[in-house]
């Protein structure tokens, strides 16, 4: 069983939805990174999705496009966050990472390369944002072959066709996007989220993950009642933006709203 | 005779390049949008209006032109020009866009969008949303604003919103990363009209079809004026739409060479340059696997080219597809040598070219030559130099 679908399991068991925060590695700095992911542990996160910097990030919205461009004016390419993921394996081999990224990073790297290199960084899953079902076989074998979960996206106008695409090659989780659009833009609508879920539910098994527009800790704790984790991410890295000149500060700000994000899950 | 070329296959593959590589959201509008592709390229009535609003709107067939003078000076090949130049705002981009805007309206599209780099394809966007009633709106790199104002303005003149794009390199790659989001969000009454034979399936193979009404009337006009087919075609190569749209129809016409010209910029050697077909490496970026300019990371390089319309890192999977089978040719121009072809052609036949195919008439003031004389070459004219005089006065040092 992979470290993902063993978490996801002990979590059931204790009725607790998972908080999964979002950040881009090397933003704002190369340094910044492994201290504030044992940190978010500590507050409580139960899986970190790592966004992996690329030059063109076509689904994300302005605030992770720019956080994309502060790493790579540090030259942080996917070489680098596998190398970042193994300093942080030395003090944590418990917290599941997945890498959140575009499909050409891989591809230059080569599929079995890349299954090989984020072996050996011990990395639990991998979500490419441009890499549909369609397309996934000849990367998800291999990666499978390593006990590394593919994880797909669900969108909004997701068929049931889909849904049952996803879920006979998706592992680990599923990740539902609850809004058309970018990442960070506007606010998900409750109600379609769960009618969407219900739809979904019927033709998976495999853990939902709800993320694009969750905020507040208010909007956290509403997903918590109704999905298996929560996805944060702009909210966060607006943080980092918003603390440019003095990124300890913007460390505790991301502290401060993941607990009080997780308060609020857990109550 | 049998079709013995059939790419790409119904996933949109040409040989390992093409494909679909698309985030989630876009995959229903996506299978709309090729389903209705799929029906209207066999509908009668479709076909009959696009080839309608193709000969009174854009003023088809566009001549093939013997530039007699210009093949006696290089004293080789007779060559022959395809004149998109002449077409309805001023090149081959209109072929596609109208096709494209027929689709939208049967489909119910409300709204328009684009990308574009030269301004070429925004302003043969916007041209047709003006026609058709539709809301227009194409994203433009920001650099790309600057060099090509005179196109901007068109654009607005005919009703589009016309949005820079300040992130990336801001050139065509980001209009296209720009458009992406755009589409995402307004996928339920918007229409992504792309401009050239990339992006995800349909677009390379719906983009090709719609082009491929160059090679089809070259073919047919150069039997007729010559009594057999040429020996070579050349086309610049930026995506590659014009290009595939001159050589597609010729693909099994195993004796016509074609060469496909990519812009060099400062040279190769420099690393300046948008050639990824002869400098580049497949990769996956806007929905396909093609060549691509990118580093070791997989991160995308930034391109040089003089044009703007060919500054570009990827380009059309069929290309990609051609060079690796090895029935097309990929070579390329420097920024130099496309200026010195642009004043040739200017000054020899009173034809003033478009930068992007001044690449093309650069490389074939090369070829030429080494060919007989009773040797035929087409070149494609994809467009008219209108909207380079403010780049080329000032590489001059000249205020207009």
């Amino acid at each position: 069983m992979s470290r993902l679908a063993a978490k996801f399991r002990a979590l059931k068991k204790i009725n607790r939805c998972a908080l999964i925060p979002f950040i881009t590695v090397g933003d704002p700095n190369p340094e910044f990174t492994v201290p504030l992911m044992h940190a978010m542990v500590e507050v409580g996160v139960d899986i970190i999705e790592l966004g992996v910097p690329f030059s063109d990030p076509m689904a994300d919205g302005p605030v992770i496009q720019r956080a994309s461009e502060r790493a790579l004016a540090h030259k942080i390419g996917l070489r680098n966050v596998l190398d970042i993921v193994k300093v942080f394996r030395k003090t944590d081999q418990k917290t599941p990472v997945v890498l959140m990224g575009y499909l050409n990073p891989i591809e230059i790297l080569g599929y079995q390369n890349f299954t090989d290199k984020a072996y050996d960084a011990d990395i639990d899953g991998v979500l490419t944002v441009d890499l549909p079902p369609e397309e996934a076989k000849a990367c998800s074998d291999l990666l499978n072959e390593k006990n590394i979960d593919t994880i797909f996206l669900l969108a909004p106008n997701s068929t049931p066709e889909r849904v049952k695409k996803m879920d006979a090659i998706g592992r680990g989780y599923l990740y539902y996007v609850s809004v058309k659009g970018v990442t960070g833009a506007g606010h998900l609508n409750i109600t379609d989220v769960d009618q969407k879920l219900t739809m979904i539910k019927q033709h998976t098994n495999l853990p939902m993950a709800v993320g694009f527009g969750v905020k507040t800790a208010k909007t956290a704790q509403m997903i918590a009642q109704r999905a298996d984790a929560v996805v944060v991410g702009s909210a966060l890295i607006e943080k980092i933006e918003n603390n440019l000149e003095n990124p300890e500060q913007a460390k505790e700000e991301i502290i401060e709203l993941l607990h009080a994000m997780r308060q609020a899950m857990d109550r | 005779m049998t079709k013995k070329y059939t790419m790409p296959d119904e996933r949109g593959h040409f040989g390992p390049y093409g494909g679909l590589f698309v985030s989630e959201t876009l995959i229903e509008p996506i299978k709309a949008l090729n389903t209705a592709y799929q029906k209207y390229r066999d509908d009668a009535d479709f076909m009959a209006e696009l080839d309608a609003d193709l000969q009174h709107y854009v003023g088809r067939p566009s001549p093939l032109y013997h530039a007699e003078r210009w093949s006696k000076k290089l004293g080789g090949a007779q060559i022959y020009l395809k004149r998109e130049d002449l077409n309805h705002t001023g090149a081959h981009k209109v072929n596609n866009t109208i096709g494209q805007a027929l689709l939208a309206k049967r489909m119910g599209k409300t709204r328009i969008i684009a990308e574009t780099g030269a301004g070429q394809h925004g302003v043969a966007t916007a041209t047709v949303a003006a026609r058709l009633g539709l809301e227009c709106v194409v994203y433009m790199g920001a650099v790309d604003v600057q060099r090509q104002a005179l196109n901007v303005y068109r654009m607005k003149l005919l009703g589009a919103t016309v949005v820079p794009v300040e992130s990336g390199s801001k050139t065509l790659k980001d209009a296209l990363n720009e458009a992406l989001r755009d589409w995402v969000t307004h996928v339920d009454d918007t229409f992504y009209i792309i401009g050239t034979v990339a992006g995800p399936h349909p677009y390379p193979a719906m983009v090709r079809d719609f082009q491929t009404i160059i090679g089809r009337e070259a073919k047919q006009q150069c039997l007729a004026q010559t009594g057999g087919l040429p020996n070579a075609l050349v086309a610049c190569v930026g995506g590659g739409s014009n290009a595939i749209g001159l050589f597609h129809p010729f693909i099994d016409d195993e004796d016509v060479k074609m060469f496909g010209v990519e812009a060099a910029g400062d040279g190769i050697e420099t690393g300046r340059h948008s050639a990824p077909l002869c400098a580049g490496r497949p990769g996956v970026l806007h929905g396909n696997r093609t060549y691509l300019m990118a580093d070791d990371d997989g991160e995308i390089i930034e391109t040089h080219s003089i044009s703007a319309g060919l500054d570009y890192p990827g380009v059309g999977p069929e290309h990609a597809w051609l060079k690796d089978i090895g029935r097309a040719d990929y070579v390329n121009i420097t920024d130099t040598e496309a200026v010195v072809g642009f004043h040739e052609l200017t000054r020899t036949e009173g034809i003033i070219p478009a930068l992007e195919s001044s690449h093309a008439i650069a490389y074939t003031s090369k070829v030429a030559p080494t060919m007989k004389k009773e040797e035929i070459i087409i070149v494609n004219l994809s467009g008219r130099g209108d909207k380079d005089m403010h780049t080329m006065a000032k590489r001059e040092g000249i205020e207009i």
